[in-house]
């Protein structure tokens, strides 16, 4: 961590004139581009010099997504040039991207999950009826590049029986196949381990310096001061500063993401923990399939504290907060609330018992996207006779309910009438936030609460978190985010591959928790007997 | 990090995308007609006047709307909920039998005193005939639609056992039941309707148009004003939400199925009680898929299922006279032209779309 910039910072600077240098790999030249009412690019200039990691980082909806979609041909530009290797070029279909040399690694991999790996590289790029050309070529480009950028894959593995971060290593060879020069990643980082993302940037350092031009979209202002040579900022649809990377610091980059100071941590009081609100005891589940998903998982969360579950996605944390929450059932094991058993009750009944949950993809679960925010503020609590008058709905006491929620929470813009799709990712997490808060539950389950969240939102969130704990509910929170956990968790549970493998405080150093999320050691010192009552 | 939702004004949305729709597929219909040799205008002219040209033909037009609003509601609400409800014909045509039963049971009663009983054996039949599909998808997970369409040969075959075997009528060789006296029968409106100098003719339009626009405005304080109406359309919209929001999937779909069944059943209610006076083989007479197209035309909403029924009922009454009128074009040649309006309107409903999108989303509505 670097200390913060006493500097005032100025939106109108732009450092990072690079003289004197080769041509740029990529120039945009006065991007303009709106959807709409929404102007997502506003004149947009950027220099990506060659043979750099140039990062791009901003909010939620501040246009980097729109920005790289643009270069890789998936919208138009209304208005503004792109310029590869100094010559202009019209990108009017990711073909065309390909074709001048910039490739794409998305967020969510585009890969046919039965094929194996070659047949994953080459599709698209056969370039001849017979693939058997096209799979000889690629075998032995596959070979070297193994050798030069440690990019090891098994060309016959099928992509399914890989990891997470092998699977991005093959997207990322199917941009190099198609001979990108300049390659696009989308948060890489989001879905692996540290050492895995660790992997990950050693591969791109070495694309680097074999000439390469590393584009890097992300929110995690620590990898950007990692890894990147330049780091440019956008705020508001606008590129609002470029610095080489090494004059910025995080507090710099974060204040020019949001256009004012914040607290990248939020203050909090120790914790004074009551008895216990919800125990966990034995609890199993398995997936339809039948395999262990939650291993024997066993804790406490007392009243006014916040446990926090750390782990890599995937590793069980979904399936058992679904499960306390009632939403999936579990095979064995008991969760009691207040000390009465309520393992089996639906969610309905749960939160009739004072058991709310923030469930982490607000998208799909948390909200109904096409239905507007009046409706969106009973999800879950339709059963509730304010909201009804006789057989028809309360229209006045939603009404007036989702009005308290949307000015308490300040969600923008401020019309319950909207559909929730409408509203940005921060706002609609505001949405759920309110809504699961502010019915004051006794035990809150809270999934990724600030996932695809904007800093300003974020800040807000956790104050809302730390104040219901500070009122003496329980929290119990599962966040990819490491920091995240470290920053607001009072007790940490690790969880690896289903089970619950080590339990530590919150300023354990990092390197411990992510041994143990990666299930290398237990080094919490958790005694086994401790909640095996 | 997702690209902004793309909306249409709502004018563009509920107006001139479903106009576009209809001027295409009457383009289309125009072409085959001047293909057969005949003038599309004229062709035209007959159809709007045969259906809208005097009081007799608005009297069929909304006869035919009455059942389309029906089954058009019927699929609706089964929408909402996420089903695909393909069933109508086959729930209209079993709630045909109850309807029968009681009015023969009632047989010489007057009609006001039948009626209520008819209803709720219409509704009662039609549900049921929706409930074995509703419970194999909600408990055993059996595609509602497959189950559905065989539900709809299933009541096919059995209305003519039924009607050969147990219910015709004694000594006749018509596969129908004995005709309803004339007190027990709904009374028709061109009765009514003489006496304020209207002269319906031989139009068939009863009291059930009447009980097709309360069921619309039933459907409509259900579907967006009722707990039950919310629950439904969370499960159609996002089952992963309902189930977060503690709503029970299995319960919601076998109710929005009853539902969705008793509103088709509503139709034999018009044919058995009024129009026919008994029970007939084909109770529904296509009116059943007709519905389906009827509700997709209109977004499954109660006025727009009425604006697209009383469509349908144009190009029904307007095609029954064009085969009059005109020789050379069949009957069949007016299901080829309905035929085109469920393809442009229902089927094809959204080709339109990314062209609209193109011109309204840009300009910043």
């Amino acid at each position: 961590m670097t200390h913060p910039d006493a500097r005032q910072f100025q939106t109108s600077m732009v450092d990072g004139e690079h003289q004197s240098r080769p041509m740029p790999a990529i120039e945009l030249v006065g991007i303009d581009k709106r959807f709409g009412p929404i102007h997502a690019n506003r004149a947009i200039d950027l220099v990506i010099e060659k043979g750099t990691i140039h990062g791009i980082v901003g909010e939620n909806g501040a246009g980097k997504s729109t920005l790289m979609s643009i270069l890789y041909g998936f919208y138009q530009a209304d208005r503004g040039k792109i310029l590869v290797d100094g010559q202009e070029v019209a990108i009017a279909s990711s073909q065309d991207a390909i074709r001048h040399g910039i490739g794409m690694v998305h967020q969510q991999f585009m890969l046919v999950e039965t094929f194996t790996v070659l047949e994953n590289i080459i599709l698209g790029a056969e370039g001849d009826p017979l693939i058997g050309k096209a799979e000889k070529r690629a075998r032995a480009l596959l070979k070297r590049l193994a050798q030069d950028y440690n990019l090891k894959v098994d060309p016959d593995a099928v992509v399914s029986t890989l990891s997470v971060g092998e699977q991005q290593r093959v997207e990322i060879l199917k941009a190099l196949f198609r001979g990108a020069e300049t390659l696009i990643l989308d948060e890489p980082t989001a879905v692996l381990t540290p050492a895995e993302a660790d992997h990950l940037f050693r591969i791109l350092a070495q694309l680097r310096d074999e000439g390469k031009t590393v584009l890097l979209i992300t929110h995690k202002l620590r990898e950007i001061m990692a890894i990147t040579d330049t780091v440019s900022v956008m705020r508001h649809g606008e590129m609002v500063v470029t610095w080489p990377t090494r004059e910025a610091s995080v507090e710099r980059i974060a204040e020019a993401m949001v256009g004012r100071r914040v607290l990248l941590q939020v203050a909090k009081g120790p914790s004074l923990p009551g008895r216990a609100l919800l125990s966990v005891d034995h609890l199993t589940v398995k997936d339809p399939r039948g395999v262990i998903v939650v291993d024997d998982a066993s804790f406490e969360v007392r009243a006014g504290e916040i446990v926090g579950i750390a782990g890599v996605a995937g590793n069980g944390q979904s399936e058992l907060i679904e499960a306390i929450a009632g939403i999936r059932a579990a095979s064995t094991g008991r969760v009691s609330l207040h000390g009465k058993d309520i393992s089996g009750e639906d969610p309905a009944t749960l939160r009739d018992l004072g058991l709310a949950h923030l469930p982490e993809d607000r998208q799909k679960v948390g909200l109904v996207l096409p239905f507007d925010g009046y409706e969106n503020v009973i999800l879950g609590y339709q059963d509730d006779p304010t909201f009804s008058s006789g057989f028809l709905l309360n229209r006045k006491a939603i009404a007036s309910m989702a009005k308290t929620l949307f000015a308490g929470y300040d969600v923008r813009p401020g019309n319950p009438g909207l559909r929730a799709a409408l509203f940005s990712g921060g706002n609609q997490q505001k949405i759920v936030c309110a809504r699961e808060i502010e019915r004051d539950p006794s035990v809150l389950l809270v999934g990724q609460p600030t996932r695809g969240v904007d800093i300003g939102a974020i800040e807000f969130i956790h104050k809302r978190l730390i104040d219901l704990r500070d009122r003496g509910k329980a929290i119990l929170l599962v966040s990819a985010e490491l920091d995240e956990i470290r920053g607001l968790a009072d007790r940490i549970l690790v969880m690896c591959g289903g089970r619950i493998v080590g339990e530590c405080l919150p300023d354990r150093p990092e390197s411990d928790i992510g041994m143990m999320m990666a299930g290398i050691a237990d080094l919490s010192g958790r005694e086994a007997t401790r909640f095996d009552r | 990090m997702s690209a902004p939702a793309r909306e249409l004004p709502w004018l563009v949305e509920f107006f001139l995308l479903p106009a576009l729709n209809l001027a295409a597929a009457f383009l289309v219909a125009g072409l085959v007609v001047l293909a057969i040799g005949e003038n599309p205008l004229s062709v035209g002219k007959i159809m709007l006047y045969g259906a809208l040209g005097n009081a007799e033909g608005i009297g069929y037009t909304l006869y035919y709307a009455t059942n389309f609003m029906f089954t058009g509601l019927s699929v609706a609400v089964a929408y909402h909920a996420g089903l695909f409800n393909i069933g109508p014909e086959g729930q209209a045509t079993f709630a045909g039998i109850g309807v029968a039963i009681v009015c023969l049971a009632f047989d010489g009663a007057p009609w006001w005193l039948v009626a209520p009983f008819a209803v709720a054996a219409s509704v009662i039949f039609g549900a049921a005939w929706a409930f074995i599909p509703a419970w194999l998808q909600a408990r055993r997970g059996s595609h509602i639609v497959i189950t559905t369409i065989m539900f709809n040969f299933l009541a096919a075959t059995l209305i003519v056992y039924l009607l050969v075997n147990v219910m015709g009528k004694p000594g006749s060789m018509a596969v129908e039941t004995k005709t309803l006296s004339d007190v027990t029968r709904l009374p028709l409106f061109s009765t009514f309707m003489k006496t304020y100098g209207i002269n319906l003719g031989d139009a068939p339009l009863n009291g059930t148009f009447l009980l097709a626009i309360l069921a619309s405005i039933g459907v409509w304080l259900l579907i967006w004003h009722t707990r039950l109406g919310f629950e439904i359309r969370t499960v159609g919209t996002n089952p992963q939400a309902a189930a977060y929001a503690g709503i029970d999937p299995t319960r919601i779909v076998i109710i929005a199925m009853l539902i969705s069944g008793g509103l088709s059943g509503l139709l034999a209610v018009n044919e058995v009680m009024s129009v026919q006076g008994r029970l007939v083989e084909d109770v529904a007479q296509g009116a059943g898929f007709v519905g389906i197209a009827v509700a997709l035309m209109g977004r499954a909403h109660p006025i727009g299922i009425a604006l697209a029924a009383f469509l349908f009922g144009v190009l029904y009454q307007g095609g029954a006279e064009l085969s009059f009128d005109t020789p050379k074009i069949t009957r069949d040649m007016i299901v080829v032209i309905q035929a085109l309006v469920i393809l442009f309107a229902g089927a094809l409903g959204h080709m339109f779309r990314p062209g609209l999108e193109r011109v309204f989303a840009r300009r910043g509505s």
